[in-house]
């Protein structure tokens, strides 16, 4: 077989609304579990039970089981539930939701790294409970978890390619409608797979570069 | 549900299972060849390890399934069967991710241990096998039992490949039911269930392990929570 | 900073409440145990408004767990506590908010807030928990901030400024919240030798200058016999002898205090 670089003149353009898509979906994705998890981890340190428990288990049981089955249940389950959202929409839910159960152990070991002296200092001041975590505690912990939730996000990128299986044109899903159209598969799947290397190559040097500002 | 969607969803779990344990066998032999590459004395050696390594993180495991399944024989001329193209596919992309679990826990033994080899006489491979590796294996384990789990999730990327796998199959049951959320909800619980056994097996190897060098093995979902990143992320860490 | 700067214009503390010859603080019948390690056993004693006490005593004794107490940072496993004639163990949360702004405690560790200036590390609790405007506040923490000498420092970052630095803003944070009662926990153990000095000058100047009651664990004995009206000699979670400085240091009754006073002078 030989390369044939006028196919991936011809997949260009296609490849870049497929860019475009993978990275709003991983944007929104990393908003969104950010959050979400923020809020697990919260409620993971409410004094009751009646909340913490619901709150592990289910983060424990999206934690261990494939995205791409969550992704088919939210595409298909919810129409029938009688809630519509686009493909895409659906892909960032599911994405959001997935790694917000990472995320939240993430959010949990930077709360445990604030020294105590923080929170004996903010009694000691007599500030109220969620001042203490909106000035003192969370600007502190963020701050230490930036480095792990970046990796995070380039685990995202990594899994975008899911989405094609809910009909989203991402990066993967440009690529095997290509293919499908001209019967050509090995450009357009190399392509995005050495555009996959790169910007998670690219990620990870940011990361670290990132890592060694805020990280002293 | 019918007994004969049932038997669908039986083969399914069957074949996902050979595909986790195939595939678990070539990235651990992955993770210790390439991870041990990249702890050597020569940096030609070093090098190519940690391309590897870059490279096959880098990678989306759905790409790369892609990539084997379809690309790989028009450039090699070999048809893998699905099987063998999926365990190929999963068992080198999570092998890359385990070479660093391995990397960090060779690097985690006491110096002063390779020294005593090295007083002793022994040669380096006598060195890796008799003292650093019996000492690093055990404390791979937690991260080892994320990596199998990311893995187990893994495989259900080849259901796109239209592999016959547990995640195919609840598809095929949507389609013949024509509704999702009753087979969706099983297929979930079912890959609940596979990781909760797997990560008791890995409890237990890692007690027998640890007791093979006199250690104790402490909490086991702590140890895993500690290094979650290493096996899901490029190697994160909170600060 | 040194003993002759000239001292704050600002009437620090607010008039002690309790009545002339009242008590501010009393201990009845605390007990502390870590596990089976009893660390305050049935302890008593009380302080009267305005005094200058330090507690010594071999690390371990409990000193440092009386002034958490007080802050309530951790609870007694018996006995009561009253602050100002309000009780503050045991008592309902609102009422342990109330009682603790009357008390205000410098750490061994500073505890100072990285992520904010050292202003606003001065300002926060003024203005979230006294309802202080802003322009107050800031007004009252630069004050307090030259008082200390680290006028110059307002928007640095904590963590730029020397151990001796941040202990002094750490003060002027606690002073900032006009506490009736001034917990100072080990406040120069963290510091480098040479910075000792200018902290305690400080405190002794806000001891001479204000009537605000404090509250010292310390090592340091010269400090101590400067500054106290009364010493309390700690050993195994009890206080086996009290009196005015120049008694403990001079003529201590107790073998265990000439013990201990000939280990640390």
């Amino acid at each position: 077989m030989k390369w044939d670089w006028n196919a991936v003149r011809d997949f260009m353009p296609h490849f870049w609304d497929g860019l475009l898509v993978t990275l709003e979906a991983v944007a929104l994705g990393s908003l969104l579990s950010f959050s979400l998890g923020l809020v697990w981890t919260l409620l993971m340190r409410t004094p009751t039970r009646w909340v913490r428990w619901p709150v592990g288990v289910v983060t424990e049981f999206v934690r261990n089981t494939p995205l791409l089955v969550q992704l088919f249940f939210l595409f298909y389950v919810l129409p029938e539930w009688g809630l519509t959202f686009s493909a895409l929409t659906t892909g960032v839910f599911a994405i959001g939701l997935h790694y917000s159960t990472y995320t939240m152990q993430v959010y949990r070991a930077g709360i445990e790294a604030v020294p105590v002296g923080q929170w004996e200092a903010a009694t000691a001041l007599n500030l109220p409970r969620q001042r203490t975590w909106t000035a003192v505690i969370l600007p502190q912990a963020i701050r230490r978890v930036v480095p792990a939730l970046g990796n995070y996000v380039i685990a995202m990128l990594k899994d975008t390619p899911m989405l094609m299986v809910i009909t989203v044109l991402e990066m993967l899903g440009q690529a095997r409608l290509y293919s499908q159209q001209h019967f050509q598969f090995t450009e357009p799947v190399t392509v995005i797979g050495a555009a996959f290397i790169l910007i998670s190559y690219l990620a990870s040097l940011l990361m670290r570069a990132l890592e060694r500002r805020l990280v002293r | 549900m019918t007994s004969g969607l049932w038997r669908l969803v039986l083969d399914g779990v069957w074949t996902t299972v050979q595909l986790l344990v195939f595939s678990a066998l070539l990235a651990t032999a992955v993770s210790f060849v390439v991870g041990v590459a990249r702890t050597h004395r020569l940096w030609i050696v070093r090098f190519a390890a940690g391309f590897y390594t870059e490279v096959f993180r880098g990678t989306s495991a759905l790409v790369m399934i892609f990539w084997v399944y379809f690309v790989l024989p028009l450039v090699t001329g070999w048809q893998l069967v699905p099987m063998w193209a999926g365990t190929l596919a999963l068992g080198l992309t999570y092998g890359a991710y385990g070479s660093e679990i391995v990397r960090g826990a060779l690097n985690a033994v006491d110096p002063a241990q390779k020294e005593g080899g090295i007083a002793l006489g022994f040669t380096p491979w006598q060195r890796l096998r008799l003292i650093v590796l019996p000492q690093a294996v055990p404390e791979t384990i937690p991260s080892f039992c994320n990596l199998l789990i990311e893995l187990l999730k893994g495989t259900a990327l080849v259901s796109a490949m239209g592999m016959g796998d547990l995640t195919f199959s609840a598809n095929l049951v949507r389609l013949a039911l024509q509704q999702s959320a009753e087979i969706y909800t099983y297929v979930l619980l079912i890959y609940f269930a596979i990781a909760f056994v797997l990560t008791r097996l890995m409890r237990s190897l890692e007690k027998r392990l640890k007791a093979g060098v006199g250690k104790d093995a402490g909490t086991f979902s702590a140890a895993r929570e500690l290094k979650r990143a290493r096996t899901t992320g490029v190697e994160g860490r909170v600060a | 900073m040194s003993a002759d700067t000239p001292l704050m214009k600002d009437p620090e503390p607010r008039a002690g409440t309790t009545a002339p010859g009242g008590e501010l603080i009393r201990l009845e019948g605390v007990t502390k145990r870590f596990g089976t390690n009893t660390v305050l056993d049935d302890l008593d004693f009380t302080i009267d408004p305005g005094k200058h006490v330090t507690l010594i005593g071999p690390s371990g004794s409990g000193k440092t767990t009386i002034l958490r107490l007080l802050m309530t940072l951790t609870q007694p496993d018996e006995g009561t506590i009253t602050v100002d004639g309000q009780r503050l163990f045991p008592a309902p949360e609102k009422q342990v908010r109330e009682v603790r702004k009357k008390i205000g405690m410098v750490f061994q560790q500073f505890n100072l807030f990285p992520n904010m200036s050292v202003l606003r590390n001065v300002t926060e609790a003024p203005v979230q928990v006294l309802g202080m405007s802003k322009d107050e506040a800031e007004a009252r923490a630069r004050e307090l901030l030259e008082l200390v000498g680290l006028a110059d420092k307002c928007d640095a970052r904590p963590t730029r400024l020397s151990g001796g630095q941040q202990q002094r803003v750490a003060i002027a944070r606690a002073l900032a919240m006009r506490p009736q009662v001034l917990l100072l926990d080990e406040v120069t153990s963290a510091l480098d030798p040479e910075l000792v000095a200018g902290v305690l000058d400080l405190l002794r100047d806000i001891a001479r200058s204000t009537d605000i009651t404090m509250l010292c664990v310390t090592h340091e004995m010269g400090f101590a016999r400067d500054i106290s009206d009364k010493v309390l000699m700690f050993d195994g979670g009890r206080v086996i002898e009290s009196g005015s400085p120049e008694q403990i240091f001079s003529e201590p009754e107790q073998d265990r205090t000439r013990e201990f006073l000939g280990a640390v002078l």
